[in-house]
């Protein structure tokens, strides 16, 4: 059992306050992603957990034991870090071994785990180089390597992709994902691309600030956003957002274009005459002959099996659309969209958060 | 070491670390700074505080009682006046001559030379040997004897003994201690030479500078900031002379290369009685000079310390 | 030769030499041998007999005259060629010689003296390295004595610092804690106040501390450098601090990451301090001068300068040690140039 809690964490430098009281439970064998832009504290939160980073107020609890004042090395985590932090002038096996000899492992047993573990991650045949003989690739598995034979309660990763190609980071994460179902561990993923947070998490915990905006699954997040926030940054491409305000009798939208549209009767809570913004995902929205509201073309990108319009509302307003096949459209051309009524999401324009009920 | 850490925290285990440090820095490094004053204002020649009797500023009073201060003669501690102005004037001859062929010699070995490597350990090498082995060196070739008396013999301007002259002697002591540093300084410059970014000199030759302007032009002003430092850290070591000089003539002959340094170590070490008030006063008086010169050098390089 | 013509015709490549490229060259081949040749002079120097080092105008190769063996006679006699006379172009042996007379005895007949003038016989010279003035030293003088107390000073000294200053180094750049900038600015401080200016004070401290005459007196209060504080320390910066966190996660207690971690990480900057330290400490003479006034107690240096008072007359001994003094930094140099250059480059002097 590994549960993570923590309780009204707040982290400050002197008078700057930048985790700002979370509170937050991950349950036994969750993947959890922190996510969020840069500068949102998800690094600081993830090193308040590990120990590294000494707690300001407020509680960090591991299987309801609070470890606030337990060093580092005894909360019986393990980390992966962002620049895989490998010890460069030892061999691979010396790097895994390190952590064991420093607990008193006996060396057979050392041999043991190392074997183990190297096989299991395909590094057994590198165990006698140095970091520096190794591809990006393999450093990131010898660091894992070095969290996994320490067999701790908890694994930290601290963007650990983010030093990799493209193609690199696609297959690591499938393996990271294996990894989990194979340990069942808790474990604790920062990283700032919503994409991976996406394709690994069981919960998501999205961060802005030094606050947590929204925790929960996924597909939670991406169909009920709490905010625009969160709204806006999960899912690729972004969702649109019109301002406008809701017509009298509530039916209907009144961009600030002037154009309406019908607003969705159930599910929301609004006022006639509220400000609002209407969030419609890119592949919600379609163009028709005659829609209620048009768009300039700014720019297109096909991509054969799908293309993107990008264009501009009369008011500025820059909206995307996300269409299957292939479509014709010219730089310049004014065409009439329409967005599907079941499938947008309204905010309270000045508090920004979501107005759908639960 | 792990209790000391459960018990301290890992952050003011830094003191720990620092400890060793800050007591040998302490005892020998602060400690002496803050005796030193105590010294000054004390006379006798017994070593212990406790026995010395206190006598005011009378050390400095005698260090600085001088009618004219350019006539050494009419100075009651003559001895030191003349340290004083001999080490002026050898600073002088000492820092300009060096820094002058350091640059030279960096300016040559920037150029698109062979054996850049090999040259520059030329130059350098003589900065590893001690100062005794320097003046050794020397004096060996300069002796009545000696191998540059035997060349004159031969083209006929005929040998003197050089360092029985005092002119001479002086003159020769500035140059071995330039012989013996200028590649330090040669290798400073040069490293400050090289970072002057390439296309610097290539957008010069595109605005069809000639050599003589791009040198002065680009060349001097990008490289001022290393001349300074240079500069000053010549200074700070040229105030600084004993070894070599010690080593080569002795001070002498007469007083003619005794040096502000040799001075303090005579009156406080080698002379009886052992005057160390006035050895300590002089020292204050040298150290005054250079912290002033080191502040300079700091701000100037202050980059470089913040790390 | 053509290496020789190719490395003197180098240029930037066009070819020709500009005459500031010819002046250049000059220079630097002025510069070998203004550098390089007095350090020639006295090592040639060193392996001449006393008699040719008394010899005016000197010659560039030691030499020693020939010996002739001669029936009748224990030792070998010096050999001479007769230039004039009727023994004109023997080679002969020489007996005795005295007031501008030699008595000589030729070999093929060892029973007949001849009496020539001086001016009438050359003698008869090779090339010769009179290793004595080597071996004598070892003989006459406490040599090895002084060798060792230099050796130990430096090694030791050398270790202490690398110890004590990494010790700090890693306080100073891994660390955030309270007092981390006054300890900076102290140590800022004291690179201000050179030992040459509290001599005095230093002096009482360390016979105060019983270490008079004793080598630890010279050891010791040079072990605190600021220059090797700041050159480790700005080595030490540049170790990622998630290479340290990644060891707080392996266990490692502080002490074992700063002896696993950051020394094994910072070997090129401890080298660089080691040379520099064994540099200063083998050739240090003015606080050893201060501090070790017993002859059992001198340094190479201190020897060598006193010998150059007592022994005015003695050169062969002198330049014998001389070379044996600078032969441990010629080796340190030869093999670990680079490193001192860089070094020295990088500490920007002390």
């Amino acid at each position: 059992m590994a549960r993570v809690e923590l309780k009204q964490v707040k982290k400050s430098y002197g008078s700057v306050e930048v985790i700002k009281g979370i509170d937050l439970d991950i349950q036994h064998g969750e993947f959890c992603v922190f996510v969020g832009p840069s500068g949102c504290g998800k690094s600081t939160l993830l090193r308040m957990i590990s120990g590294l980073e000494p707690i300001s107020d407020g509680d960090v609890a591991i299987d309801n034991e609070v470890v606030n004042d337990i060093a580092a090395a005894d909360r019986g985590l393990a980390m992966v870090f962002q620049s895989y932090a490998l010890y460069p002038h030892m061999s691979v096996r010396q790097n895994l071994s390190f952590g064991l000899e420093n607990i008193g492992t006996s060396k057979a047993e050392i041999a043991e785990k190392i074997g183990q573990v190297s096989k299991m991650l395909q590094i057994d045949m590198l165990l006698d180089r140095k970091p520096k003989d190794l591809s990006g690739g393999q450093r990131q598995r010898v660091a894992i390597g070095r969290a996994v034979v320490r067999e701790p309660r908890v694994f930290l990763f601290d963007e650990p992709l983010s030093n990799l190609d493209a193609e690199l980071r696609v297959d690591m994460r499938g393996e990271i994902t294996a990894l989990h179902r194979r340990l069942g561990n808790t474990m604790i993923y920062v990283t700032h691309d919503q994409v991976e947070a996406m394709t690994m998490a069981d919960k998501i915990a999205v961060l802005r600030l030094g606050e947590l905006e929204q925790f929960g699954r996924p597909l939670d997040l991406y169909n009920r956003p709490r905010n625009i926030f969160v709204a806006g940054f999960i899912g690729s491409p972004k969702m649109n957002f019109i301002k406008g305000t809701v017509a009298e009798g509530g039916a209907s939208i009144t961009f600030d274009t002037g154009e309406t549209m019908a607003l969705p009767q159930s599910g929301f809570d609004y006022q006639p005459g509220q400000k609002v913004t209407l969030g419609i995902r890119p592949n919600h929205v379609s163009l028709v002959e005659g829609g209620s509201v048009s768009m300039s073309v700014k720019s297109v990108e096909q991509l054969g099996g799908e293309s993107y319009i990008y264009g501009a509302l009369k008011d500025g307003t820059l909206l995307t659309v996300h269409l299957s096949g292939q479509i014709s459209a010219e730089i310049g051309e004014v065409l009439t969209i329409e967005g599907d009524a079941d499938e947008v999401h309204l905010f309270d324009t000045e508090s920004g958060l979501s107005l759908r009920h639960d | 070491m792990l209790a000391l850490q459960r018990k301290l925290g890992v952050n003011r285990l830094a003191w720990a670390f620092l400890l060793p440090n800050l007591i040998l820095f302490g005892l020998f490094a602060f400690l002496p700074v803050i005796l030193n004053v105590f010294y000054a204002m004390t006379g006798g020649d017994n070593v212990l505080l406790a026995d010395r009797p206190d006598v005011g500023a009378r050390n400095f009073v005698t260090l600085l009682d001088c009618e004219n201060y350019l006539d050494v003669n009419s100075c009651r501690e003559d001895k030191f006046w003349r340290a004083v102005w001999n080490t002026v004037r050898f600073v002088i001859l000492q820092v300009g001559f060096m820094v002058g062929f350091a640059l030279l010699t960096a300016i040559i070995l920037n150029r698109d030379i062979r054996a850049r490597g090999f040259f520059r350990s030329v130059f350098f090498f003589p900065v590893l040997l001690s100062p005794v082995v320097v003046a050794l060196i020397w004096k060996w070739i300069l002796q009545r004897e000696g191998v540059l008396n035997a060349f004159l013999d031969w083209t006929g301007a005929g040998g003197i003994n050089w360092l029985v002259d005092a002119q001479w002697a002086f003159g020769w002591s500035v140059f071995i201690s330039v012989w013996a540093h200028m590649g330090f300084y040669t290798l400073i410059l040069l490293a400050g030479l090289q970072a002057i970014p390439r296309d610097v000199y290539e957008a010069a030759l595109m605005d069809r500078a000639n050599a003589w302007r791009t040198f002065r032009r680009i060349t001097l002003p990008l490289l001022a900031p290393t001349m300074l430092v240079v500069l000053i850290l010549a200074l700070i070591k040229g105030v600084q002379t004993f070894d070599e000089v010690y080593a080569f003539t002795g001070g002498g002959p007469g007083t003619a290369t005794t040096f502000i340094i040799q001075y303090i170590y005579e009156e406080g070490f080698a002379g009886a009685p052992r005057l160390f008030g006035l050895a300590a006063a002089a020292s204050l008086l040298v150290a005054g000079v250079l912290v002033v010169l080191t502040l300079i050098q700091l701000r100037i390089s202050r980059n470089n310390v913040d790390g | 030769m053509a290496r020789v013509l190719s490395f003197l015709t180098a240029t930037r490549g066009k070819g020709r030499l500009h005459w500031t490229d010819w002046v250049s060259y000059a220079y630097l081949i002025f510069g070998i041998f203004l550098m390089f040749g007095p350090v020639v002079w006295l090592v040639l120097s060193s392996f001449k007999s006393a008699n040719e080092l008394d010899r005016f105008p000197p010659r560039f190769l030691p030499y020693a005259q020939e010996t002739v063996e001669v029936d009748g006679f224990d030792d070998p006699l010096l050999a001479f060629t007769v230039v004039d006379g009727e023994l004109e172009g023997e080679i002969v042996g020489q007996t005795r010689r005295a007031a501008g007379r030699a008595e000589v005895i030729v070999p093929s007949n060892p029973d007949e003296r001849f009496r020539l003038t001086v001016d009438q016989i050359e003698p008869i010279e090779r090339v010769a390295f009179a290793t004595e003035n080597y071996s004598q030293l070892f003989e006459r003088f406490n040599f090895l004595k002084f060798f060792w107390n230099s050796t130990f000073i430096t090694v030791t000294a050398t270790l202490l610092m690398l110890l004590v200053n990494s010790m700090a180094a890693f306080a100073l750049s891994k660390y955030e804690f309270r007092g981390r900038t006054s300890v900076l600015l102290i140590v800022i401080g004291t690179l201000m106040i050179p030992q040459t200016v509290v001599l005095v004070p230093l002096f009482l401290i360390v016979t105060e501390l019983g270490m008079f005459n004793s080598l630890w007196g010279v050891i010791i209060p040079g072990a605190a450098t600021p220059t090797g504080v700041f050159l480790l320390r700005q080595y030490m910066i540049t170790i990622p601090d998630e290479i340290l966190d990644a060891a707080r996660m392996d266990k490692a207690s502080e002490w074992k990451i700063f002896w696993r971690i950051i020394i094994p990480l910072s070997a090129p900057a401890i080298a660089v301090l080691a040379i520099l330290a064994i540099m200063w400490r083998w050739n240090d003479f003015l606080w050893p001068l201060i501090v070790l006034t017993r002859t059992e107690n001198f340094t190479l240096q201190l020897a060598l300068n006193s010998f150059q008072g007592e022994l005015q007359t003695d050169w062969p001994s002198l330049l014998a040690m001389t070379v044996l003094t600078l032969l441990p930094i010629a080796a340190v140099f030869m093999f670990l140039q680079k490193y001192i250059a860089t070094g020295i480059a990088s500490t920007g002097g002390k």
